[in-house]
C-alpha cells in the first residue's frame, strides 16, 4: 500500500511538472464553455439584408421600416438593380434580398394582391429557411395590418413553451459534449502517451523489474488523470450554472457516478492504446484522430446522429461517449433520474469491463 | 543559395521516407472531404411530434392531418395525456408536443380565436427553433384555409383581403443541400491540419530528437533553416489542396464558380500564414506533446470562431471581433464566396490584404523568437 501511494506521488509530480499541457488542460473547457455559450450560437441575427424598392410607396417603406426595427435584420444600402444585389452577395455583405415590383402599393390597393420577391442566399441553407420565416411573420404582420375590420375569422394562436431552457441558451447540447471531450482527451490520450513515454525514455525497464507489481504500475498512472478529470468536471459544472445560468436538475451524486464510469471507460481505452504502441508519436495519432475524432463526430453533440447515413449511426453504437452524451444529457439538463439510464448505464459498464480485461490481460510484464 | 537548395533536399528525403506524412497527403483529403459532409449535416429532418388532442372534433382532426401531411413532421404518437407526451420527450422519442386544448372547435366557431400549446424540446436550439417555425407556419396555413372553407360558406358579402404573395429563390445553392456549406469549409480544414499541426510537429520532434542542435551549431542562418522547414510544406499543401479540389469535383460536383487562380492565391498566402503559427507554437513548446495540445488548442478556438459551424452574424460584438482576428476566418469566408458565389478578386481584395498582414505578422514573430542559441 504505501509503495502504491509513493508510485502516485511519483506520477502526480510528473503531471505538475508538465506545466503548459495543465494550462491547456484546464483552460480548454473553460474557453470552450466561453465560446459555446457566449458567442457561438445557432441564433440567427444581424442578417444582412438589402431592399431593391422599385415602388417607393408607403406600403413598401412601411415593410422596410419593420424590418429594420427587427432584431434579425441589418438593412444595407438600398440597390438599385439585380446585378448590384448579385454583387453585394459575392461580397458577402447580404444574405438576402427584397425586391418590391413597381406597382406594388397600387396592386394592393385596387386589386387586393400584390408580390414581393425574396433572394436568400442557399449557401448556408438553415439560416436561409430560419430567414424566410422570420421575413414571412413580418410580413403577415403587415397583411394583419392592412386588413383591420376583415380580420381572419379564426385565429388560431400557439403559446409556445421551450422545454428544459426557458432562458433559450442558444443550445445546451453541448455541455455534455465539452465534458465527453475532455475526458477524452485527458484519460485517453494523456494516460497512454504518459504510458508510452516511459516506455521510449526507458524507465519502464526499471519499474518493471522493481518488485511493484506492473499492473500497479498502470494503476497508479491512472489515479492523477482520475483526479484532474474529476476536478475538471468540477470546473466546468461550476462555470455553466454561475457563468451560464444552468441549471443542474438531476441528483448531483448520479452524475458524478456516471461520470466516474465513463471516465474509467476513457482509462482503459488509454491502457489499450498504450500496450499495442511504442513511440509517444504513434499513440497520440491513435488517440487524437483515432478516438476524439470519432469523439467529435459521433456522440451527437455537435452534428444530430439521425441525420447521418445509416452505416455511421451504426458505427455511433460503439463509441462510448455516445452514452455517455445521452446519459448526461438526461441527468444533467432533464433532471431524471436512474430508471431512465440504466440502459447506457449498463453498456457502459460492460464496455468498461471489457476494455479494462483486455488491456490487462495484453500487459506485456516483459519488454519483447 | 546553395545552402538553402541542400537544406530543401534533405526536407524532401525526409519527408519520402516518412509513409505517414505520404499517406495523410492522400488519404486525408478523401477520408475528410468524404466522412466528414457525410456525418456533419445539421439540416433539421424528421422532426418528431406527439400530440395530445383534448378537443377530439373534427376541426382539431382536421388540423392534425394537415400537419402530419406537411412532410415536416414525424408523428411519433398520439398521447391520451400531457404528462404522457411529456415523457415521450424525456425518453428522446418526440422533440415537439402539440397540445389541442378541450373546446378547440367550440370556442373558435363560437369566439373565433382559440390558442393550442406547444412545447418544444430546446436543448436542441436549432432543431426547435426551426420545428417550432413549420408548426407555427402550418398551423397560419391551417388559419386561412379555415377562413376560406367558412367563408365560401357565408353568403354575406366579405370585404376582400389584401393579399401579399412571396415569391421565393434560393441562388447559389437552390436545393439547399447541406454539401454545399460544409464542404469548402472542410478544404479550409484540411489546410489548416497541414499549416499548423504538421509544421509546428516537424521542427519540436527535431527539437525532442537533438538533431536541432546539430543544425544550430552549422553555419546555416535562421532564415535559411526556417525557408527549408517552411517551403517543402508549403509545396505539400499546395498538393493536398489540389486533391482536395478534385476530390470535391468527383464526389460532389462541385467546381469553384470564380476564378481558381484567385483561390489558389488565397490557399497560398493562407498556408504561409498558418505555417508561420505553427512555426511560433514550435518554439514555445519543448516535447511533441505540448505542441500537439497548444496547436489543438488554438486550432479548436479558430475553427469554433470561423463561421465553419455557426455563423459570425448571429456574434456578439466582442466575438465578432475575436473571429475577425484569426485568418481561419477570412479564408473561409473568401473560399465560400469564390467557389459558391462565383466572386472575383475585387470582391475579395480585403480579405486578401488581411491574409497577407497575418502571414507577415505571424511568420515574423516565430523568426524573432526562434533562437539558434538557447
Amino acid at each position: 500500500m504505501k509503495q502504491l501511494l509513493a508510485f502516485i506521488q511519483k506520477e502526480f509530480y510528473h503531471v505538475f511538472r508538465d506545466r503548459r499541457t495543465l494550462l491547456i488542460l484546464f483552460g480548454l473547457p473553460v474557453v470552450q464553455i466561453v465560446l459555446f455559450g457566449f458567442a457561438l450560437s445557432s441564433e440567427v441575427k444581424n442578417i444582412g439584408i438589402t431592399v431593391l424598392d422599385n415602388a417607393h410607396d408607403n406600403n413598401s417603406l412601411e415593410i422596410v421600416n419593420r424590418i429594420k426595427a427587427s432584431s434579425y435584420f441589418l438593412v444595407k444600402d438600398p440597390v438599385l438593380n439585380y446585378a448590384e444585389i448579385e454583387e453585394q452577395f459575392k461580397e458577402g455583405k447580404i444574405k438576402c434580398a427584397l425586391i418590391f415590383p413597381v406597382n406594388f402599393g397600387q396592386d394592393l390597393g385596387r386589386s387586393q394582391k400584390a408580390q414581393v420577391q425574396i433572394i436568400a442566399d442557399g449557401a448556408d441553407p438553415n439560416t436561409a429557411t430560419i430567414l424566410l420565416n422570420y421575413l414571412n411573420a413580418i410580413i403577415a404582420g403587415y397583411q394583419q395590418q392592412l386588413n383591420p375590420a376583415a380580420q381572419l375569422n379564426y385565429q388560431i394562436t400557439s403559446e409556445i413553451r421551450q422545454l428544459y431552457n426557458e432562458e433559450q441558451n442558444g443550445s445546451l447540447n453541448f455541455i455534455p459534449g465539452v465534458i465527453a471531450l475532455i475526458f477524452m482527451i485527458v484519460c485517453t490520450a494523456l494516460t497512454s502517451v504518459s504510458i508510452v513515454r516511459e516506455k521510449e525514455l526507458g524507465t519502464m525497464e526499471i519499474l518493471l523489474v522493481s518488485p511493484f507489481k506492473p499492473v500497479m504500475v498502470l494503476f497508479a498512472k491512472a489515479i492523477p488523470y482520475l483526479l484532474l478529470s474529476i476536478v475538471n468536471l468540477i470546473i466546468i459544472l461550476t462555470l455553466s450554472v454561475f457563468l451560464l445560468n444552468v441549471q443542474i436538475k438531476g441528483n448531483l451524486v448520479l452524475l458524478f457516478a456516471e461520470s466516474i464510469l465513463f471516465i474509467i471507460t476513457c482509462l482503459s481505452l488509454g491502457l489499450l492504446i498504450s500496450n499495442g504502441t511504442d513511440s509517444q508519436q504513434t499513440a497520440m495519432l491513435i488517440s487524437m484522430m483515432g478516438m476524439m475524432l470519432p469523439t467529435l463526430l459521433f456522440t451527437g453533440f455537435m452534428f444530430p446522429i439521425e441525420n447521418m447515413p445509416w452505416i455511421f449511426q451504426v458505427l455511433s453504437h460503439i463509441i462510448p461517449s455516445r452514452y455517455y452524451y445521452i446519459i448526461m444529457k438526461a441527468v444533467m439538463i432533464k433532471g431524471l433520474g436512474f430508471s431512465y439510464v440504466w440502459k447506457e448505464t449498463l453498456i457502459l459498464a460492460g464496455m468498461s469491463v471489457f476494455l479494462l480485461a483486455v488491456a490487462l490481460k495484453n500487459f506485456k510484464s516483459r519488454l519483447s | 543559395m546553395k545552402v538553402l537548395g541542400f537544406i530543401l533536399q534533405k526536407e524532401f528525403r525526409q519527408i519520402f521516407r516518412d509513409k505517414t506524412i505520404l499517406a495523410m497527403m492522400f488519404a486525408l483529403p478523401i477520408i475528410q472531404l468524404i466522412i466528414l459532409p457525410l456525418a456533419a449535416n445539421f439540416e433539421v429532418k424528421n422532426i418528431n411530434l406527439a400530440y395530445v388532442d383534448y378537443d377530439r372534433s373534427t376541426y382539431s382532426q382536421k388540423l392534425m392531418s394537415k400537419i402530419a401531411s406537411s412532410g415536416y413532421f414525424h408523428i411519433v404518437g398520439n398521447t391520451i395525456s400531457y404528462q404522457d407526451a411529456l415523457q415521450m420527450i424525456e425518453r428522446n422519442e418526440a422533440d415537439i408536443i402539440l397540445e389541442i386544448p378541450n373546446g378547440f372547435e367550440r370556442n373558435l366557431v363560437r369566439e373565433g380565436s382559440q390558442k393550442v400549446n406547444m412545447a418544444l424540446d430546446a436543448i436542441n436550439g436549432t432543431k426547435s427553433s426551426i420545428g417550432g417555425g413549420y408548426l407555427t407556419a402550418v398551423l397560419a396555413d391551417f388559419n386561412s384555409s379555415l377562413d376560406v372553407y367558412t367563408k365560401a360558406t357565408n353568403n354575406n358579402a366579405v370585404k376582400p383581403m389584401s393579399h401579399i404573395e412571396i415569391t421565393y429563390t434560393s441562388w447559389f445553392n437552390p436545393l439547399r443541400e447541406y454539401k454545399y456549406y460544409m464542404v469548402p469549409g472542410i478544404l479550409v480544414l484540411l489546410l489548416t491540419l497541414i499549416g499548423g499541426f504538421i509544421t509546428a510537429l516537424n521542427i519540436v520532434r527535431e527539437k525532442e530528437i537533438g538533431t536541432i542542435e546539430q543544425i544550430n551549431v552549422t553555419p546555416i542562418k535562421k532564415w535559411e533553416f526556417i525557408l527549408g522547414k517552411l517551403i517543402p510544406f508549403w509545396i505539400v499543401g499546395i498538393i493536398v489542396f489540389t486533391v482536395g479540389l478534385i476530390v470535391m469535383y468527383v464526389v460532389y460536383g462541385i467546381f469553384p464558380k470564380g476564378s481558381l487562380a484567385v483561390l489558389y492565391l488565397f490557399a497560398g498566402v493562407y498556408l504561409v500564414a498558418l505555417m508561420g503559427f505553427g512555426l511560433l507554437v514550435s518554439t514555445f513548446s519543448n516535447s511533441q506533446l505540448q505542441a500537439m495540445f497548444v496547436a489543438f488548442f488554438f486550432m479548436m478556438i479558430f475553427m469554433l470562431m470561423s463561421g465553419f459551424f455557426t455563423s459570425i452574424d448571429s456574434m456578439p460584438g466582442w466575438a465578432k471581433q475575436i473571429s475577425n482576428l484569426t485568418p481561419v476566418t477570412h479564408f473561409i469566408t473568401v473560399v465560400r464566396l469564390i467557389v459558391l458565389k462565383g466572386s472575383g478578386f475585387s470582391h475579395v481584395k480585403m480579405e486578401l490584404l488581411y491574409l497577407i498582414i497575418f502571414a507577415i505578422l505571424l511568420n515574423g514573430a516565430a523568426i524573432f523568437n526562434y533562437r539558434k542559441t538557447s
